[in-house]
């Protein structure tokens, strides 16, 4: 028999503590209390009060999250209809000029959809901008990261949350695109297999992998089906929960300001405020995705008609956000090693597969990064404004800037007819482009952000421009400047400026100093307290020295 | 049934004749003539003899007017101007090119562009007239071989199918063009006339590859006409946004789409909180 270990009884471990004798509930709170009890509510509920800031830029996420919402009530109601099956059906729908052509189930079943079943054209439109807005609100937001600096210590976990999040919203974007099995999705299908393809040594055998045989074969519906319905948005939701989680616990950046540290923060309580706006933005997201949705066509699959890897039509492009990629293939030269009897292609897989992973691996890094060049350690929750942090922003521009040249040349096709240019004209542009417009990009924003910050510096020191005209008895025309509040010149002055690493003591290698110098270089010195003081004591001379001149004191004309 | 040895010996020998092969060969020709000169379209069979030599005297001076700068006196070509020579482009070749605009043309060295026609019915019947008789091509044809009505819902699906596997790689699922390399583009057909669009298909404009009748009889012609024009007559759900697929999507995506939500943001966020 198995004795009772034996415990020193003096232990405070072995304290029997009884549980404080409760007063019973009010009748009204008890149903609360109960549930209290159980799951802890007013904990819960103690975070309901949690502060959040006000600004237009924070609500960029909260778009991305109610259109994923939107997402999910819509994805479940074409879940019911919708059939993820490759199974070759000849159509006899509703849908006169489809009468009889030979299409996939998938296909069959998303014409039903859109013809037959009430309502189904405008939740699938729903769906598909809503799909839109989602992958473009998770870009805004992203940008609005990082172009604040919201990415600094110590939410560089959530910054890579959300890059985990893009990336598998773009997998589910473009899973959900190749659903409907048409013939743009198919022929994006055919692209993709392609890239899978184009990976060294291993590409022909994960083709078979992933389409189970050879493309187009009769598994990739289902199988995206898989991915699409349950894999990705499951993931999705974990992420977005811990996204959200890390935020809470984080608590929201702000904007400098008056009042404004690092170790409080200034806004609405979640409740009942934020709430209130909050849930107000939802329904706004949703009526807009609902109006476009009712007044937009999208991805008309009946036009296109079902896939037929026999067939290809102009203007194949895929979803917006896989348009950079679809440019960077279109653009790049036909680079192909071959050795030893084998070919080693690079067209596709350097474009395809090697820029995504530069853009994400890049993206991924970036806060690890500036904070090796800058030696930052400290925490951060008041955000920079762009212009202070004139390299970042420049490297910002300078990637959006890339971004956008290779976007472009995904639609090098559309350019060339809507704007009546030559395709190959576009093609040969859009290659220097690709390399020189970043770079051009990333000069002119710095020389904004510093030239900016000198503005900034003049308001501080001069105050701001009253609008009001003075003419001097000499005839000289001024414009008298007011004294800035002293909310407004805190704000302008609290930042702290990157300044290079100085090698004090500790070791700093040669890169990392170059690269510090060039970050810190530029930068227009904050006024000093001294030099506000000084110029505050000019201006009152001024002042003082206006006054007589108005009585002709000083004019040297007076007679 | 006659075994091959037993077959007579005469018939074999006269089979073998010097003049059997010469002349059955003439024999097919004329029969091959007589047959075609029954079934042609009638545009050119019914006229007879003297109003034909009338009109095509009559093209031939429009075109010594109007084309000959470029494609030579006799239709021959000029390789300065670039301008191909037209003895076997065939009626149905003047009959697009002039009808659609593109011919005369305005500047030889860029694609030919469609424009507003300004000549006669009767003047273009006489210039394709005249070019037809100089060799062979196609003819103009005949309303029964271009007007789509009448066709099955199933046909002109098929027609769809026909489309898209032939036509849509360079002028887009639904016909509303597209662009090829060099600076070509392949123009929108969503409004051509059914006669061009079957003259086009079988004279091959420019950059567009010849569709001859033993790839697509006129009834699948008529089918891919059929198909054109309703898949264009089709109601939309909703603003189309120019039919060019996910480029336009995209970009309206963002302009009206976060455009519309970034106004209401900064709207919600300057609000503030009433008590
Ligand atoms: C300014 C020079 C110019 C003039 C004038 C001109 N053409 Fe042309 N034509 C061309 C060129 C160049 C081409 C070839 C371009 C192309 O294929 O698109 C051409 C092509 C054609 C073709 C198509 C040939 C084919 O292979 O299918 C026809 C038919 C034709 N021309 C008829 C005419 C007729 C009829 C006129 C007078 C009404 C005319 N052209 C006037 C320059 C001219
Ligand atoms: C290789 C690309 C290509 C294919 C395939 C092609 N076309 Fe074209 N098509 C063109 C080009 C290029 C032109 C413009 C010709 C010119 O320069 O005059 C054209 C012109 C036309 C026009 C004249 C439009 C107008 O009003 O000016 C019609 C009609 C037409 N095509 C129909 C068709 C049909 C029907 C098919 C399929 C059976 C087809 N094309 C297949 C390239 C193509
Ligand atoms: C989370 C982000 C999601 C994105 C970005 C997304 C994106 C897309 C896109 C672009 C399409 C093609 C739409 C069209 O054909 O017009 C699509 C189709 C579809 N989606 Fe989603 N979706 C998401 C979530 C979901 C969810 C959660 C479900 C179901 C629970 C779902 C179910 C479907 C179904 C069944 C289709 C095919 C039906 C059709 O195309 O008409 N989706 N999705």
């Amino acid at each position: 028999m198995a004795k009772p270990a034996q415990i020193n009884p003096s232990s405070p471990a072995m304290e029997v503590r009884t549980p404080p004798q409760e007063e019973s509930p009010s009748k009204l709170a008890a149903p609360a209390k109960w549930v209290d009890d159980r799951i802890g509510l007013a904990k819960l509920l103690g975070n309901i009060r949690k502060i959040f800031p006000d600004h237009w830029s924070f609500l960029l996420g909260e778009i991305a999250l109610y259109s994923f919402v939107i997402l999910l009530i819509t994805g479940i109601f074409l879940t019911i209809w919708f059939k993820p099956s490759m199974t070759e059906v000849e159509y006899a729908g509703t849908y006169q000029l489809m009468r009889g052509v030979p299409m996939s189930e998938a296909f069959a079943s998303t014409l039903s959809l859109s013809f037959d079943i009430r309502g189904g054209l405008l939740v699938r439109q729903i769906h598909h901008w809503a799909a839109m807005l989602f992958v473009a609100a998770m870009t805004a937001h992203m940008l609005r990261v990082f172009f604040t600096g919201a990415f600094r210590k110590p939410r560089e976990l959530n910054w890579l949350i959300g890059v985990g999040l893009l990336s598998i919203g773009l997998i589910e974007g473009f899973a959900g695109y190749s659903l409907p099995d048409d013939l743009l999705s198919g022929t994006g299908l055919r692209f993709v297999d392609g890239l899978v393809r184009s990976i060294p040594l291993i590409g022909t055998w994960a083709e078979f992998f992933v389409f189970g045989g050879e493309f187009p074969g009769d598994l990739i519906i289902p199988r995206l089906y898989m991915v699409h319905i349950l894999l990705v948005p499951g993931l999705l939701l974990g992420l977005i929960s811990a996204h959200m989680a890390l935020l809470v616990y984080h608590k929201h950046t702000q904007w400098p300001g008056p009042g404004r540290t690092q170790r409080n923060i200034q806004g609405y309580p979640f409740f009942p405020i934020y709430v209130a706006k909050a849930g107000g933005f939802f329904f706004i997201v949703f009526a807009v995705t609902i109006l476009m949705g009712a007044f937009m066509q999208i991805n008309p699959v009946w036009i296109f008609g079902p896939y037929n890897p026999a067939q290809v039509t102009a203007g194949s492009q895929p979803d917006w956000y896989m348009g950079f990629v679809e440019g960077a293939i279109r653009i790049i030269p036909n680079w192909e090693w071959h050795l030893w009897g084998t070919t080693w292609s690079w067209n596709i897989f350097l474009p395809g597969v090697g820029l995504m992973g530069l853009l994400f691996t890049s993206l991924a890094l970036y806060p690890f990064i500036e904070a090796w060049i800058t030696g930052d350690t400290s925490e951060h929750h008041l955000l920079d404004r762009p212009r202070n942090a004139p390299v970042r922003t420049g490297l910002g521009v300078a990637g959006m800037a890339a971004y956008g040249m290779f976007w472009l040349s995904g639609g090098n096709d559309i350019l060339a007819t809507q704007f009546h240019v030559s395709l190959n004209a576009v093609t040969y542009f859009m290659r220097a482009a690709v390399f020189v417009v970043p770079v051009l990009a990333f000069i002119v924003t710095k020389r904004i952000c510093l030239s900016l910050q000198r503005a900034d510096r003049d308001r501080v020191l001069h105050g701001s421009e009253s609008g009001v005209i003075v003419r001097s008895p000499d005839g000289g025309y001024s414009e008298a400047h007011q004294p800035l509040s002293q909310g407004e010149a805190y704000t302008l002055t609290r930042h702290p400026q990157p300044a290079a690493l100085v090698p004090n003591g500790k070791k700093v290698g040669r890169l990392r100093q170059r690269l510090s110098h060039w970050y810190a270089a530029g930068q227009v010195p904050k006024p000093t307290a001294a030099e506000i003081a000084e110029a505050a004591h000019h201006a009152a001379v001024e002042d003082g020295h206006d006054a007589p001149a108005l009585e002709g004191g000083d004019s040297g004309d007076t007679p | 049934m006659t075994s091959p040895a037993s077959a007579p010996r005469p018939r074999q020998s006269l089979r073998r004749h010097r003049a059997a092969r010469p002349v059955l060969l003439a024999l097919s020709l004329f029969l091959v003539g007589a047959v075609y000169a029954a079934v042609a379209p009638a545009t050119t069979s019914s006229a007879d003899g003297a109003a034909d030599a009338q009109l095509i005297a009559q093209g031939k001076d429009l075109f010594a007017v109007n084309c000959a700068s470029c494609h030579g006196l006799n239709a021959e070509g000029l390789a300065q101007q670039g301008a191909p020579a037209l003895t076997n482009v065939g009626a149905a070749a003047v009959d697009f090119q002039v009808r659609t605009g593109r011919m005369p043309m305005g500047n030889p060295y860029a694609q030919a562009v469609g424009k507003q026609n300004t000549f006669t019915d009767d003047e273009i019947n006489a210039l394709a007239t005249y070019v037809g008789s100089l060799g062979s091509g196609p003819k103009v044809p005949g309303e029964d071989q271009y007007n789509p009505d009448g066709l099955s819902a199933e046909d002109v699906a098929r027609g769809g199918d026909l489309f898209r596997t032939n036509c849509s790689a360079c002028h887009n699922f639904k016909g509303a063009g597209g662009a090829l390399p060099n600076g070509f583009v392949a123009p929108s057909i969503e409004k051509t006339d059914p006669a061009q669009i079957w003259e086009a298909m079988r004279t091959g404009p420019g950059q567009m590859p010849v569709f001859a009748a033993g790839a697509i009889p006129d009834e699948d012609v008529k089918a891919v006409i059929a198909y054109v024009q309703q898949v264009n007559a089709t109601p939309s759900a909703g603003l189309t946004l120019g039919g060019i697929g996910p480029v336009a999507e995209g970009f309206w995506a963002w302009v009206v789409g976060i455009g519309s939500l970034v106004l209401a943001a900064v709207w919600i966020a300057t609000r503030g909180a009433r008590a």
